[in-house]
């Protein structure tokens, strides 16, 4: 019974996928040469796929698994600089050309994959040592990596300027062969989406897998789970390789969709969105330990700073507001602090949003609310 | 061999800064169990509360260094705030992670809050002469002036508070509340206040070596605080977490290596070593040159 639902519920989210991608099709092909969808709306699903990533495997370590990882941009760097890095090979190499034909869309697979598997072999190693240790080490240490790795790739001649064998040790890199501009990026955004949805879905099998219910018994008490005969610290290590696998395909995407690397965006805090700290308000935001909370969470914040990047109504509040607005990073810290004090457990605490389940966790929520009610009608009447 | 000297000046100059930072670092976790992401920002808040102070000094008839008591009471304030504020009501809530997620958050406010302050703003603020310029020379090494009073005055204070949390009563209550929190209340030791005090002694502290800091580099930014309190924590950790001589020890570990660094292989590559150290460390040792390995209680 309980596996004809899974399957149900499997069948269901197929089948949407698959309705909402051919919706997504129709709507390309009809509107896919105009202005604002391709150079608004097509950016933005880009930047919103790496973000989802990145949010979403954070939570593996940070609600599933309850550790504190600050340099989560530093795995993403090491795929970004990964993927860029082995397309320009491949295009000096002369395996493509023109960046198009199944050629480029398999080199494409193939340095996501990559970044992904680099961004793990490093997770492996930074884990091992900071992983071994209880408390707050993790923290700190993997706010140390994310430093050095800036400093590293800003010291490595073949990763700066015009990249590989033409390169000269600097903060930024400018030729890649990725980097889709706005036409390619409505061309290929198949497959962001495609890699999202893939990556997504491992991190749901995993943690419902026997391992994540392992992860959630050390979150929970550590001593307890080593006592029922958890390996606690291969396992916190196996969850933040596995995490840092998809920061660093969030960074293969991220390199596809800027045209230049710089290091600044993959430093600890900074002016943009793209660092570390953004990534932990995502989580929190979202609910630590909620998949699908990290996703929604992402969108918002997405919005929300993309509104206040670019939206028209900034211009027209009051001009102490308007200079708050100008350091997004401080409104962030706000709703971070507030979010801990008044919600602690974000928008979805743990629950996770199912397409198959939604009818029932309607209800039971429902009965659970009038149950309330009644409860502090009964106190009342009982004051 | 003079410059072999003139390094290890450096050093013990650097790590003087770096112990008193590591010292509120270190207090403020033995007595909370927080690590206090926001302590490098109180450094940053210092030494801007000195550039607008020294003119007012000045103008009193009193050395430009004087300016240092008026960001001592500022970051005592901040300190202060900061705990009955945001995590004063988090502890009482959330878990150990939400806490740590709140500290984060209250450095990146006191920094961001920075930039957005018309006055202060992004660009580096460049600071005046702290203390009398020039040295003296002993053979082929000179002395600076800023550096004897540097660590001179460094020494003085990590004596004081050694004394001051050994020998006096509040003191006494601060070890007591780090050790056990319910038997401190029990023995009649008001908890918050003595939390509240360990703050401001620490954020106090954090105001002294913005002094120092800007003595020897005189220009002042708002990350600056994200800079130093990363070194710093690294000292306090080096040293044992919690433990006062721990994080004197560590600061002075931290600042000869880094000297070392930059005057031997590279300047670029110092804050990479000063991490690798930490780790190794804490793969020997995990408690810190000074920590005890405690057994956890089930």
């Amino acid at each position: 019974m309980k596996n004809n639902k899974t399957a149900q519920g499997i069948l269901l989210n197929t089948i949407v996928i698959v309705v909402l991608f051919a919706l997504f099709q129709a709507l390309t092909a009809a509107f896919g040469g105009a202005g604002s969808f391709k150079l608004v709306l097509v950016p933005s699903l880009w930047q919103c796929c790496y973000l989802i990533l990145l949010a979403a495997s954070l939570n593996l370590v940070l609600g599933f698994l309850g550790q504190l990882s600050l340099g989560h941009c530093g795995f993403m760097a090491i795929g970004a600089y990964t993927a860029a890095l082995l397309s320009l090979a491949c295009e000096r190499a002369g395996v493509f050309t023109d960046k198009s034909g199944a050629v480029y869309i398999l080199i494409i697979f193939a340095c996501i994959l990559a970044a992904g598997l680099l961004a793990a072999v490093t997770g492996l190693l930074v884990g091992i040592p900071a992983l071994r240790l209880k408390g707050d080490y993790l923290a700190i240490i993997t706010l140390g990596f994310g430093m050095i790795i800036v400093n590293v790739i800003n010291n490595l001649p073949f990763c700066g300027q015009d990249g590989l064998a033409q390169g000269s040790a600097a903060a930024s890199l400018y030729k890649t062969g990725l980097g889709f501009g706005s036409k390619a990026k409505v061309t290929y955004l198949w497959i962001a989406l495609l890699v999202t949805v893939l990556c997504v879905t491992l991190m749901f099998m995993f943690v419902r897998s026997k391992y994540g219910r392992a992860i959630r018994a050390i979150r929970d008490d550590e001593i307890a789970a080593s006592a029922s005969g958890i390996n606690v610290s291969s396992y916190k290590v196996l969850t933040f390789t596995y995490s840092a696998f998809f920061a660093g395909v969030a960074g293969a995407l991220y390199a596809c969709a800027t045209s230049s690397l710089s290091t600044a965006s993959f430093a600890f805090t900074n002016a943009g969105i793209l660092n570390s700290t953004f990534v932990v308000v995502m989580v929190v935001l979202g609910g630590m330990g909620s998949l699908t909370g990290s996703i929604v969470a992402a969108v918002i914040m997405f919005f929300v700073n993309y509104q206040i990047a670019n939206g028209s109504w900034v211009a027209a509040l009051p001009p102490f507001l308007n200079g708050v607005f100008k350091y997004p990073m401080l409104v962030y810290a706000v709703v971070l602090i507030v979010v801990i004090i008044f919600r602690p457990r974000g928008i979805f605490g743990t629950y996770e949003f199912s397409l198959i389940n939604l009818a029932g966790d309607i209800r039971r929520a429902r009965v659970r609310r009038a149950e309330a009610k009644a409860e502090r009608k009964e106190a009342k009447a009982h004051a | 061999m003079s410059t072999f000297i003139q390094t290890v000046i450096v050093g013990l100059r650097l790590g003087s800064v770096y112990a008193l930072i590591a010292l509120g670092y270190t207090m403020v976790y033995g007595i909370i169990r927080l690590i206090n992401f926001a302590h490098g920002d109180f450094i940053m808040v210092g030494g801007y509360t000195i550039i607008f102070t020294v003119p007012l000094a000045l103008a009193l008839g009193l050395p430009a260094w004087a300016a240092v008591l008026a960001a001592i009471a500022v970051c005592a304030l901040v300190g202060m705030g900061t705990e009955i504020i945001a995590y004063r009501p988090v502890r009482k809530k959330g878990t150990n992670m939400s806490a740590l997620i709140t500290a984060i958050a209250m450095s990146l406010f006191l920094e961001n809050l920075a930039q957005a302050i018309p006055a202060i703003g992004p660009n580096p603020k460049v600071a005046d002469q702290m203390f009398t310029a020039g040295g003296f020379r002993i053979g082929s090494v000179t002395f600076e002036y800023t550096t004897v009073i540097t660590i001179v005055i460094s020494a003085v204070i990590m004596v004081v508070l050694y004394m001051f949390t050994q020998k006096t009563r509040l003191g006494r209550a601060m070890r007591c509340v780090s050790e056990d929190k319910a038997a401190a209340t029990l023995m009649g030791i008001n908890v918050n206040h003595t939390i509240i005090l360990t703050f401001a002694i620490g954020s106090a502290l954090a105001a002294v070596a913005a002094l120092m800091y800007m003595a020897q580099y005189p220009r002042i930014y708002t990350t600056l605080g994200s800079d130093l309190g990363i070194k710093a924590f690294v000292s306090a950790v080096l040293g044992g977490i919690g433990i006062i001589p721990g994080a004197v020890l560590g600061g002075f570990v931290v600042g000869l290596f880094e000297s070392f660094t930059t005057s031997y292989i590279s300047s670029s590559l110092s804050d990479a070593v000063v991490f690798l150290i930490l780790i190794v460390v804490l793969l020997l040792k995990p408690a810190g040159i000074m920590g005890k390995n405690v057994g956890e209680k089930v």
